[in-house]
């Protein structure tokens, strides 16, 4: 079951194909550098005196946030085509954890 | 093409986890899986947000936490997402040889982690009587941090079988997707790390 015409096709497009891997790993590395240096400014942030807690607690979650969307698309590949069903699955997962996360925090115990 | 097709890097495709539908069920299948994961971790993050005060005659976060071996922590789990990265690009272009160099060092980053949170388990027990059954704090605490080191641990387990069981099998369209899934799954670990570290360890040295 071997398809000549497409395979004659992906023959002619190995340099396309390395490129184009080269690009993503580039965007990669790039957005490795970026979650490295958020992680190294919330680590900061909580170090330094003075700063009240008022801003550094959501300070950091948004810095946490911002590191999670980096992990998420371009390590995990979300910004690439063919991710509808997944981002449907992991936004599901998302809006539960904020209704729980928010229950937990204002209603329950209190 | 057929799944126990032998390939070279010219006829290898740009994305062979999802070219059989065997492939793309995983892939599909592992992302509904992540989004339960998230829902998991949600309760236990909830949980410890509601308790995070509740220490009951324990130290508080703030003498207990070190940063230091939280950071160190955190960048080896770090770094460790970046070479399962570099792994998966290695995929993608059929060098078998330096996917699995770089599987390999993620494992060892991963191992390393995990050292340095059974280190931090002992000291706390040890040191400040710390325990899962000391108070609610402690309850939540390891039972956030533990579920995080139990995936850890099931992690390198799981990367290392695919890296043995493979070894001789090579790349194919077969073993690409399976691959492809125990990275996502790297990753998702990490993406739990970066709020366990936010949450548990810097807002608990906040106060």
């Amino acid at each position: 079951m071997v398809d000549k015409k497409s395979r004659g096709h992906i023959n002619s497009d190995l340099e396309f194909k390395k490129k184009k891997h080269a690009r993503e790993m580039k965007y990669q590395v790039l957005s490795f550098g970026l979650m490295i240096g958020l992680t190294i400014v919330a680590f900061l942030t909580v170090a330094t005196d003075g700063v009240g807690s008022w801003f550094t607690i959501p300070f950091i979650i948004l810095l946490a946030a911002i590191q999670v969307i980096f992990q998420l698309y371009y390590f995990m590949h979300m910004n690439q085509k063919g991710h509808e069903a997944p981002a449907l699955f992991l936004y599901s997962g998302v809006f539960v954890a904020f209704i729980t996360v928010l229950a937990f925090v204002t209603i329950i115990w209190w | 093409m057929q799944v126990q097709e032998k390939f070279t890097a010219e006829t290898f495709p740009a994305s062979p986890e999802k070219v059989t539908l065997e492939g793309k069920n995983k892939f599909l299948g592992f992302w509904l899986f992540l989004g339960g994961e998230t829902v998991l971790f949600a309760s236990l993050f909830a949980t410890f947000l509601a308790l995070r005060n509740s220490n009951a005659g324990d130290p508080p976060t703030t003498e207990m936490f070190d940063v230091t071996l939280v950071f160190i922590a955190t960048m080896l789990l770090l770094t460790s997402s970046l070479t399962s990265v570099y792994a998966m690009y290695h995929m993608k272009n059929f060098s078998f040889g330096k996917m699995q160099l770089w599987l390999g060092i993620t494992i060892l980053l991963g191992a390393g982690f995990l050292g340095l949170e059974i280190y931090e388990f002992k000291h706390y027990t040890h040191e400040f009587g710390f325990t899962i059954t000391s108070s609610a704090l402690g309850s939540a605490f390891y039972t956030l941090v533990g579920t995080h080191g139990a995936h850890v641990a099931f992690g390198l387990m799981w990367i290392s079988t695919l890296m043995i069981r493979n070894a001789k099998r090579g790349l194919n369209l077969y073993t690409a997707p399976k691959f492809y899934v125990a990275s996502l799954y790297w990753h998702f670990i990490d993406v739990v790390w970066v709020f366990i570290f936010t949450v548990v360890y810097l807002m608990g040295m906040v106060g």
